[in-house]
């Protein structure tokens, strides 16, 4: 076990020197003149682009700029921003709120996502099950920034007021809560259908079957051993699922106004920083990276057949 | 003992508000309601571009902050831009050339210091000088001296380190020596590059990145980027354009249809600028009713013929394309309203401005319009380029569509995906139609819509145009010390280029914006700016 975890961890290091070097020469490629429009209607200043190029290695090759940025980013210098904040700094205030959101949505999408899976799977044909199967349909179709809006419409203050239109800089748990939803709820009816179709599937089985025959009580059936069993598809969907959530949430984040990564990202690509995408892509990559770590660490909990030396 | 100290200075203060209160204090401000002297306002905000120096805010985000921050020499009135004395004692000139500036005695910075003459001496020296790369350097190549500092080759090192034009009288005076003759000189020193700078940032420029240090209205905070920017009233003011609120909150928003929800909620108390979806059919008017804020903004969209794509050397075609726009309806429907048609190549409400200057060429006439394009043997297709990004792309599409509707030739609109693409494309000289060609004065003068957008190798000659004339009555102008006159020689500058028609004047944009119920009374500027000092909090 500690060994095929070290074995995983030292894995790490080459996708992240390949995802670094990916990003940044793919920001790099982009075709726009960093100064283009920075300056307004006129072009900018010949001294400040120059001084500005020098000052960000702009005028080196890929290949230098990028070890130049690599060596930086050891000694724990994210780089700066044309804007001169910190790249370390920006990401340190909107790191946190997103890891917040993000963990907010799976944890909404996986209660409220299993629960009605498992409902649905254990009668199905029901009129509960055609309620989930309808429901699930619709938020699948629906973009998130329409739930976003129609959300934020009639639960603010020119609604039902229940929320505000746009949660504060630091925002809280609570806060969040909505925002949250929004974020989970495409997820949210995978992984209802997922969970479904997998406890239909293994409800027919074996050890199923033997254990009613047991005369074991429902619930420690379907608790032990049907669950364990059929959320494993389901745990590796919600793992890669907190690396998306994190990194997609551009939408969610522009409907509430949180100051997030996605943001970040978005505004990244658009004003040509290289070093802000590269520094949040990275760190999503290693987020995608642990969590799937964690998944394969949790078959082995959920599912006594699998080990792992 | 700091207690103490701030209650002596707000009793002045507040007496100052009540007296400014019963003054009236403008259109804006409605009778009845306390005010609160205390109070919280937020303001809508964009992310800064660049560093919060003022010589490097020259958009929108950076500058409103810059803008609350600093003060200058001349600041300008809410209404109509018009200049008047803040900081400086007076301005004495005789020629245009040679500038006796004196400064008002007892002003501080946010850390104590007094400003001093020197510091607006070694502010421009310092903003000027190439190696510190501060993108509104060129505002400061009017001062002899300054192709020491700021030489044309961008790798050569400058020679000085200051300007030959600047020197220090006493303590409270200066000189400013100009390359020539400049009247405009005395409206240019209010814009954002020309503020002074605190002794301590010249020690550590660094720092004062991280918390600028000014001599405005207001004082920094904090600052959380991508969410807040947070100032407080500074108690040692002594400008006429003293704040009466406690704290300000520039709240920084990704999207404007946020941000006006949080305006209607009152959660924001101030938006210079509405999304589309509010302009919609003024649905704004019944959102904010008596809370809608407007002003005239000094600004000027117009379409742009490059002079280095063959068909637009012809004077007939530009003309027959100029009066087959329908501006009337354009402005009413695809703008609904919040723009209005533009006969001029200077907006309206500035010193200088005469309607219908571009004459018959701008007004919508389908039959002199086929006439004209018969006469000039232009057969082909046309296309425009923008951005098509914030609104851009649907009143140039119906452009268009007017020039297809009353020329019978084809039209197109051609899109780059977002502004910095577009300005590459333009800057680069490699448009291949016309383009559109927005302009916002940097300070409030006819010269400054003139000479960046019509003089050869101006800053922001989109259609590359260039005529002798122009540029003879233009410098010429530039030289006149005498106001009035300097203005009458800019409008034949005007008279010239409505003739030549480089570009095609299209509308202008109302400043339409809102406040929330938490203030009685809020103005907004010709800049697009909060005009803080107007703000009055309900108690």
């Amino acid at each position: 076990m500690g060994r095929y975890v070290l074995r995983r961890l030292l894995q790490l290091i080459p996708v992240f020197l390949g995802t670094t070097f990916l990003i940044y020469a793919l920001v790099w490629a982009i075709p726009q003149d960093p100064f283009s429009g920075k300056c307004g209607q006129r072009p900018c200043d010949p001294a400040y682009i120059a001084e500005m190029s020098q000052k960000l290695n702009l005028n080196d090759p890929l290949l230098i700029q990028y070890f130049k940025y690599l060596g930086n980013l050891l000694t724990g210098d994210f780089g700066t921003t044309f804007n001169g904040v910190s790249v370390g700094e920006q990401i340190g205030t909107s790191w946190p709120i997103t890891l917040k959101l993000g963990i907010i949505a799976l944890v909404i999408e996986a209660i409220i996502g299993i629960t009605a899976g498992i409902l649905t799977g254990l009668r199905k044909q029901g009129f509960l099950d055609n309620l989930v199967l309808v429901s699930t349909l619709f938020l699948i179709s629906l973009p998130v920034f329409v739930t976003g809006f129609v959300l934020r419409l009639y639960l603010g203050p020119q609604g039902f007021d229940f929320m505000d239109t746009s949660v504060s800089s630091d925002p809280t748990i609570g806060e969040l809560i909505l925002p949250g939803f929004v974020l989970g709820s495409l997820s949210m009816a995978y992984v209802a259908r997922l969970t479904r179709t997998s406890i239909v599937e293994n409800r027919r089985s074996d050890y199923v079957r033997t254990a009613i025959a047991k005369g074991q009580p429902q619930t420690r059936v379907v608790g032990i051993h049907l669950l364990r069993n059929s959320l494993i598809p389901v745990i590796t969907f919600l793992g890669t699922d907190l690396g998306s959530l994190m990194g997609g949430a551009i939408v969610t984040e522009g409907v509430f106004n949180i100051n997030g990564i996605g943001g970040l990202i978005f505004r990244g690509i658009q004003e040509k920083e290289g070093v802000m995408v590269t520094g949040i892509v990275t760190l999503l990559v290693l987020v995608y990276l642990l969590a799937s770590l964690l998944v394969d660490l949790l078959y082995a909990v959920l599912d006594p057949r699998i080990r792992y030396e | 003992m700091s207690r103490s100290r701030v209650a002596w200075v707000a009793l002045p203060v507040a007496l100052a508000m009540t007296l400014s209160a019963c003054g009236g204090g403008g259109g804006g401000s409605t009778a009845g309601g306390k005010e609160n002297p205390d109070g919280t306002v937020s303001i809508y905000g964009t992310e800064p571009k660049s560093t919060l120096f003022p010589a490097n805010t020259t958009e929108a985000g950076g500058g409103k902050v810059t803008d609350s921050l600093f003060s200058r020499l001349v600041g300008y009135k809410a209404e109509d831009g018009a200049p008047y004395n803040l900081m400086a004692e007076s301005i004495k000139t005789t020629d245009a050339k040679v500038y006796n500036i004196k400064i008002k005695q007892g002003w501080k910075f946010h850390d104590g210091t007094e400003v001093k003459a020197k510091n607006f001496v070694d502010a421009w020296n310092w903003a000027a000088y190439a190696p510190n790369a501060q993108q509104a350097a060129s505002f400061f190549s009017v001062i002899e001296g300054f192709s020491d500092v700021h030489p044309e080759d961008e790798k050569a090192k400058p020679a000085k380190d200051k300007m030959s034009g600047l020197e220090v009288v006493s303590d409270y005076e200066f000189k400013v020596t100009l390359n020539g003759p400049t009247s405009v000189f005395t409206t240019m020193i209010g814009y954002t590059p020309f503020s002074p700078m605190a002794d301590s940032f010249f020690a550590d420029p660094k720092a004062a990145e991280a918390k600028p240090i000014g001599n405005g209205p207001l004082k920094f905070v904090s600052r959380t980027p991508n969410a807040l920017i947070k100032m407080e009233r500074f108690d040692d003011y002594k400008g006429e354009d003293k704040v009466h609120f406690k704290t300000l909150d520039y709240k920084i928003y990704s999207s404007q249809e946020t941000a006006y929800q949080d305006l209607v909620a009152g959660k924001l108390d101030f938006m210079e600028a509405l999304p589309p979806s509010a302009k919609v059919g003024e649905k704004y008017k019944a959102d904010l009713g008596e809370q809608v804020v407007t002003a005239n903004l000094l600004g000027q969209s117009a379409i742009a013929f490059p002079q280095y794509i063959p068909a637009f050397k012809n004077l007939k075609l530009r003309q027959a394309v100029s009066m087959a726009i329908n501006r009337e309806q354009i402005t009413k429907t695809v703008l609904a309203g919040s723009y209005v048609p533009s006969t001029s190549f200077v907006s309206p409400g500035i010193k200088g401005y005469r309607p219908d200057t571009c004459g018959e060429y701008c007004k919508y006439n389908p039959e002199k319009a086929k006439e004209l394009l018969k006469e000039s043997g232009f057969t082909g297709k046309l296309t425009i380029q923008s951005n098509q990004d914030g609104g851009r792309k649907e009143p140039l599409e119906a452009a268009c569509n007017s020039i297809k509707q009353a020329l019978g030739i084809e039209c197109e609109f051609v899109g780059a995906t977002n502004f910095g693409a577009f300005r590459q494309i333009v800057d680069g000289k490699q448009l291949t139609g016309m383009s559109r060609s927005d302009w916002s004065a940097d300070y409030p003068s006819i010269e400054n819509f003139l000479n960046p957008l019509y003089r050869t190798g101006g800053s922001s000659n989109d259609s590359d145009y260039s005529n002798p004339e122009v540029d003879k009555l233009l410098k010429k102008a530039d030289e006149t010390a005498n106001e009035d006159e300097a203005i009458k020689l800019y409008q034949q500058a005007e008279d010239l280029i409505a003739k030549d028609l480089p570009s095609m004047p299209t509308w202008n944009e109302k400043g339409i914006g809102g406040r929330s119920k938490n203030l009685t009374a809020a103005k907004m500027s010709f800049k697009r700016q909060a005009v803080l000092e107007s703000f009055r909090v309900k108690a």
